[in-house]
């Protein structure tokens, strides 16, 4: 397992830069993952990625569609926010595993 | 008056059943079930609102002329075993605080002590803009339905050529591979037409690449190459431009086309909405181990109404289906379930009109290569492109009807086996 520093604190990262703890995250983290991403995080950003780690913990599947629904965001600010691929990069930031998209 | 009066205890002292949708999973279920349960306290009741059931993995088929809509369709009454009610009715909805079940333009109540919720998924191109617009069903296309499959058909029997961009819309969707089945018997029909050079085929896909697993991605991809399919990954179509005849997804990013063939956004059905016991697409929240609706004990799901983590698949419904038998005997007599689900799925995957793969999985381990469903003798080879497996797949039809739909087994364990699988050399998981 892999170690990474992101704003002077060791994080534990998988192969694709995923943490594989979601406890060491803090905002300050977060802004680290996010600049080397090229984002500047603001409060829009922060509501997401609090919505994200929500969701995670209590054990629910995240979906561009669910995020979309969420009355957080909708799919274009999330595009927006995240340019590219939205929920794969928000969830970086936010400290959790990628979503895997089960088939 | 004794008599009548006998006569109507008897009948209060039965016991219900009821299955909601008699395709693949709640005609299976019904067949299994009425051979378990004494017919002298247990009624079996199975709803369904059309009369015709589909071979739906044919619909596959139908577009390049190999199959025509009789070749995939049979009376629904062909296949349910003596001592069954059937209704043939729309579902209004479930109320499970009172276990009753309401139907549409119908007075009649159906109460149940066990309800198996068996209603599939749809496809709902609503959900996205435009889908439904001018060009629908006339350069735009799905082929999960026989209408749309139909047409499709009828439309490439003259199409000059062109851009065609296979679509998919999101996640979750029924039969995953499908789609890439598609545009392989596509890249083998406009080859046999002697027009291939005039097609360009694109597969426009939500997906990080072709397939999710790993190693199944690899040989997938492979063949994808060969072919000289275009792949876009990572799109997440928003809407449609009529007018323009392209696809434009979140990012802006937008893909032209001649015709699309979209696989729509897939939901549960409304009745499970109207129910109030569905996720944001009408899927039912249901226990990945039990096979029981979450937070409703009484009520178990089979097939593509779950919520489960694995795919939508007959195939998958097919193996759910004795862990639901088990665990319903059990709930039955009061005793905990012991039946677990592993998320076993089983699919045969064309990979042109002559050839065909294999790919064997459950919710922990992903499709290696290997020998199927015997080490050593096979005879069909997992992972690999070959001529045996696509006879598999038509051999597939046969099963369907003959063993499948009746409850019978299959040549092949129910729980996911790793006799006779590898990984690969060098593979790291
Ligand atoms: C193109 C294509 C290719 C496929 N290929 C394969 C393959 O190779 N291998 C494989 O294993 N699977 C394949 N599948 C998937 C397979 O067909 C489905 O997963 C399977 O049929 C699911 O069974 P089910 O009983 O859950 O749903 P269905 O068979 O769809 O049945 C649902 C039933 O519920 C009824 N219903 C729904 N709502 C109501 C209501 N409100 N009132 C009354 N009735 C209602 C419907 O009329 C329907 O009869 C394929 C599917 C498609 C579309």
């Amino acid at each position: 397992m892999a170690q990474k520093e992101f704003a002077g604190q060791m994080i534990e990262v998988n192969e694709e830069g995923y943490f594989t703890k979601p406890e060491q995250w803090n905002q300050e983290v977060a802004g680290a993952v996010a600049r080397e991403e090229g984002l500047e995080l603001t409060e829009k950003h922060f509501a997401v990625l609090d919505y994200l780690r929500k969701r995670h913990f209590a054990g629910e599947a995240l979906t561009i569609r669910s995020v979309g629904k969420s009355g957080v965001v909708d799919v274009k600010d999330f595009y927006a926010l995240f340019p590219g691929a939205p929920l794969k990069k928000a969830t970086k930031i936010a400290g959790i595993p990628k979503p895997t998209g089960c088939i | 008056m004794f008599i009548l009066y006998l006569k109507h205890s008897i009948i209060s002292n039965m016991k219900n059943v009821v299955i909601l949708g008699a395709g693949t999973a709640g005609t299976l279920m019904a067949n299994k079930l009425r051979k378990k349960l004494p017919a002298k306290t247990w009624n079996i009741t199975v709803v369904d609102q059309e009369r015709a059931h589909y071979y739906q993995p044919g619909f596959l088929f139908v577009p390049f002329g190999i199959y025509s809509e009789q070749d995939v369709i049979k009376p629904k009454d062909n296949f349910f075993p003596k001592g069954v009610n059937v209704i043939y009715a729309k579902i209004d909805r479930i109320i499970p605080e009172e276990n009753k079940v309401t139907l549409e333009n119908s007075e009649k109540i159906l109460d149940y002590d066990f309800l198996i919720i068996a209603t599939g998924t749809r496809i709902a191109p609503e959900e996205t803009q435009g889908l439904l617009g001018d060009l629908w069903r006339k350069e735009i296309f799905d082929f999960y339905t026989i209408e749309g499959a139909v047409a499709l058909a009828k439309y490439l029997e003259t199409w000059k050529g062109g851009k065609m961009v296979v679509n998919i819309t999101e996640l979750p969707y029924k039969c995953p591979v499908a789609p890439l089945e598609f545009i392989f018997l596509a890249d083998a029909y406009f080859k046999k037409k002697g027009m291939r050079d005039k097609v360009e085929i694109s597969l426009v896909t939500p997906l990080p690449g072709v397939f999710t697993k790993p190693i199944a991605t690899k040989m997938l991809s492979k063949v994808v190459e060969e072919k000289n399919i275009k792949v876009i990954p990572d799109y997440n179509i928003s809407e449609v431009d009529n007018v323009n005849k392209k696809i434009i997804d979140y990012a802006g990013t937008e893909v032209e086309f001649d015709v699309l063939v979209t696989i729509p956004t897939n939901k549960g059905d409304d009745m499970i909405e109207r129910s109030g016991l569905g996720d944001d697409l009408n899927f039912v929240p249901t226990d990945k181990f039990s096979l029981q609706a979450v937070g409703h004990p009484n009520i178990f799901v089979i097939g593509d109404a779950a919520n489960l983590p694995t795919s939508k698949a007959g195939s998958v419904a097919h193996f759910a289906a004795e862990v639901v038998l088990e665990n319903l005997m059990c709930a039955i007599e009061g005793k905990p379930l012991d039946a677990k689900f592993d998320g076993h799925a089983n699919c045969y995957i064309v990979t042109s009109d002559k050839t065909g793969t294999l790919i064997d999985f459950n919710y922990d381990t992903e499709p290696l290569p290997g020998l199927y469903p015997y080490p050593v003798v096979g005879p069909f080879k997992l992972l690999t492109d070959n001529r045996m497996n696509y006879f598999g797949k038509l051999f597939f039809k046969w099963m369907y009807w003959n063993l499948l739909l009746p409850g019978r087994s299959l040549p092949v364990t129910d729980h996911m086996s790793m006799k006779g699988k590898r990984y690969p050399k060098h593979h790291v998981n």
